[in-house]
C-alpha cells in the first residue's frame, strides 16, 4: 500500500490524501497545473512535500534509503533523457541498477513485454519517437519494482502500442504490482483504469471507479467542457459539446 | 634521441634513462590517466560530450596555487610548487562544496565551479600583470603552458598515489553517473544519491586533475578528446567509459610528450601548447560532427 496523507505543496498541491492499492491501475487526470505530476514526484519519494507524509507499506518514504525505495518503486518521467546514445538493451539494463546487477532474465522479459527484441542492439537516436518510449518503459519494468509510477506513459505512442502498453500494466497490477500513471486521454483512462483520481488546483475533487470518478457533470466542473460519454463500459468514448 | 642503454660509447645512459626518461615516462603515464579518467566523469556528470575538467575551476585553481609560490618566489623550494598547487586545488574543491554541496544539483555545481574559474584565472592574470620581477614574469608565464620537462621521481612519487586515489573515487561514482544517464528524476528514482555523487567526482577530479596541475602545469583538452575517442568503442554508459579513457589518455599524453622531445624544435616544444594545437581542430571537426548530428 502506498499512502499519501495531507501533501501539501506550495502552489502545487493543496492537502491530498490518497490510498494506492497493490493489484490495481490508479490514473490521476486533472486539466493542466492540477498537481498530477507533482503528486506522482511526491509518491516516488522524489519531491519533499511541504507537510504530509508518503508511507510505502507503512514507512514513511522519506525514512528508507534511496536503495530500498528504489527497489521498490520504479518510475517515469514525462519527459524522459537518454544523455548517450546507448543501445536499447544497454539503456533497459540501466533498470537494474537499484540491484546493483545485469540480470538477463529480467532484462529480456522487460524487452519481450515491450516489444523490443529485435531492436536490443539499435542506438536510442535510430528509434522512433514511439519504439523510444517503449524502450523507456522497458527500463522501469527491467527494475521488477512492486509500484509502477508513470507520468504520461502514453505520449508519443500510436494507438496499439498504447492498448499494448495498457495491456502490459494491467497485467503487471493483476501480477501483484501497484500501477499509478498520470494519464491526459480520459477515454484511455476510463477505459483500462480500475481507479481514477481526479485532481483539480491541488484537491482531489473526484476518486473511485472511472464510471463513477469521470461523469460527465466531473469534466464538466473540473475541465470546463461540457461532454458526455458514449459506448459501453470498458469501451467508451468521450464527444466534447 | 635513442639510447642504448647497454652501448659502451654513451655514458651515463643508465642515469639518462632512470633518472630522466623513465620518471617523465611515468609521469605522463600518471598525469594523461588521471586526465582522461576525470573527462569521462566530467562528461558523464554534466551529461555533455562538451564538458572538460577545467569547467569545475579545480584545474585554475590549482594553477592559481602554483602562480602564486612562483610569485612570491616559495617555488625556489622543490615541493612547494605542487604543494602551492594541491592547496589551490583543494581550495577550489571547498569552495564547490560549500556553494553547490547542499542541493546535489548539477545545474548549481556547474555554476560555481565555472565562477570559480573564471575568479580563478582573474586572480592568476592579476598576478602577472603585478609580477614582481621579469623573471618570475616568465617562470608564471612558462610554466602555465604546461610541460613535462625536467620533473623526476619527487612528482613521481606526489603525482601518482594522489591520481589513483581521485581515479578510485570516480570509478565508485560510476554507478550514479550511468543512472544519471537517464536525467536526474530518473536517476533518483534508481536509488541515486546526488550529494553522495556529487562528494565523489569533487574528490575524484580534484585529487586527478589536482595532481596533474601540480606536477605538469595547465595541460588542455586531454580530459576533452580522450574521452570521444574512446567512447565509441565502449557501450557509452559512463561507467565502462572510466577505465579506458584513462588508459588512453596515458597513451595520449606519453606519446605527445615523446613528440614534444623528439621534435626538431628550436627549444622544446611544450606539451602545453602541442595539445592545445591538436585539440583545437579536433574540437572543430567534433562541434561540427554534433551539428550535423542534430539537423
Amino acid at each position: 500500500m502506498l499512502t499519501a496523507t495531507d501533501l501539501v505543496l506550495q502552489g502545487r498541491l493543496a492537502s491530498v490524501s490518497a490510498d494506492f492499492n497493490p493489484g490495481e491501475v490508479t490514473a490521476i487526470c486533472g486539466p493542466n497545473g492540477a498537481g498530477k505530476s507533482s503528486l506522482l514526484a511526491c509518491l516516488a519519494g522524489l519531491l519533499k512535500p511541504d507537510s504530509g507524509t508518503v508511507a510505502l507499506d507503512g514507512a514513511a518514504l522519506s525514512s528508507l534509503s534511496g536503495v530500498t525505495r528504489a527497489q521498490a518503486i520504479g518510475f517515469l518521467p514525462q519527459s524522459p533523457e537518454v544523455a548517450w546514445d546507448v543501445t536499447v538493451e544497454t539503456l533497459v539494463g540501466l533498470g537494474r541498477l537499484p540491484w546493483r546487477d545485469r540480470d538477463t532474465a529480467a532484462i529480456a522479459s522487460a524487452l519481450t513485454a515491450m516489444e523490443l527484441g529485435a531492436l536490443r542492439h539499435r542506438p536510442i537516436s535510430q528509434l522512433s519517437g514511439g519504439e523510444r518510449a517503449r524502450a523507456l518503459m522497458a527500463r522501469v519494468l527491467a527494475g521488477q519494482p512492486r509500484w509502477l509510477l508513470a507520468d504520461e506513459p502514453l505520449a508519443n505512442l500510436d494507438l496499439a502500442h498504447q492498448l499494448a502498453l495498457l495491456a502490459q500494466l494491467g497485467a503487471a497490477a493483476k501480477g501483484g504490482a501497484g500501477v499509478v500513471l498520470v494519464l491526459h486521454d480520459l477515454a484511455q483512462a476510463m477505459n483500462h483504469a480500475d481507479r481514477v483520481l481526479v485532481l483539480d488546483s491541488g484537491r482531489v475533487v473526484a476518486d473511485g471507479p472511472p464510471e463513477q470518478a469521470l461523469t460527465a457533470a466531473t469534466i464538466s466542473a473540473v475541465w470546463g467542457v461540457p461532454a458526455r460519454w458514449l459506448g459501453e463500459p470498458g469501451a467508451r468514448a468521450l464527444v466534447a459539446g | 634521441m635513442w639510447i642504448d642503454p647497454f652501448h659502451p660509447s654513451v655514458p651515463n645512459a643508465a642515469i639518462i634513462l632512470g633518472e630522466l626518461r623513465l620518471p617523465r615516462a611515468l609521469l605522463a603515464v600518471i598525469v594523461g590517466a588521471g586526465l582522461g579518467g576525470a573527462g569521462a566523469a566530467m562528461q558523464g556528470y554534466l551529461r555533455n560530450p562538451l564538458a572538460d575538467p577545467g569547467l569545475f575551476g579545480i584545474a585554475p585553481g590549482a594553477a592559481l596555487g602554483a602562480v602564486l609560490s612562483l610569485w612570491t618566489g616559495y617555488a625556489a623550494s622543490p615541493y612547494l610548487l605542487p604543494l602551492f598547487a594541491l592547496i589551490g586545488a583543494g581550495g577550489a574543491m571547498a569552495l564547490l562544496s560549500l556553494i553547490a554541496g547542499r542541493t546535489g544539483g548539477v545545474a548549481l555545481f556547474t555554476l560555481a565551479g565555472m565562477m570559480i574559474a573564471s575568479l580563478a584565472g582573474a586572480l592568476m592574470s592579476l598576478a602577472i600583470s603585478l609580477a614582481p620581477t621579469p623573471f618570475a614574469l616568465s617562470e608564471i608565464v612558462t610554466w602555465l603552458m604546461g610541460a613535462l620537462t625536467d620533473r623526476g621521481w619527487r612528482e613521481v612519487w606526489i603525482a601518482a598515489p594522489l591520481t589513483l586515489a581521485g581515479l578510485a573515487l570516480l570509478a565508485l561514482a560510476g554507478r550514479g553517473l550511468d543512472a544519471l544517464t537517464l536525467g536526474e528524476a530518473a536517476a533518483r528514482s534508481l536509488g541515486l544519491e546526488p550529494r553522495r555523487l556529487q562528494a565523489l567526482l569533487i574528490g575524484g577530479v580534484g585529487l586527478t586533475v589536482g595532481a596533474g596541475v601540480a606536477v605538469a602545469g595547465i595541460i588542455g583538452f586531454v580530459g576533452l578528446i580522450v574521452p570521444h575517442l574512446v567512447r565509441p568503442l565502449t557501450d557509452r554508459r559512463p561507467s565502462s567509459l572510466l577505465l579506458p579513457s584513462a588508459l588512453a589518455g596515458a597513451l595520449l599524453l606519453l606519446i605527445a610528450d615523446c613528440l614534444c622531445r623528439v621534435l626538431p624544435t628550436a627549444s622544446e616544444l611544450r606539451l602545453g601548447i602541442a595539445l592545445s594545437l591538436l585539440g583545437a581542430p579536433f574540437f572543430l571537426a567534433l562541434l561540427l560532427r554534433m551539428r550535423r548530428e542534430v539537423v
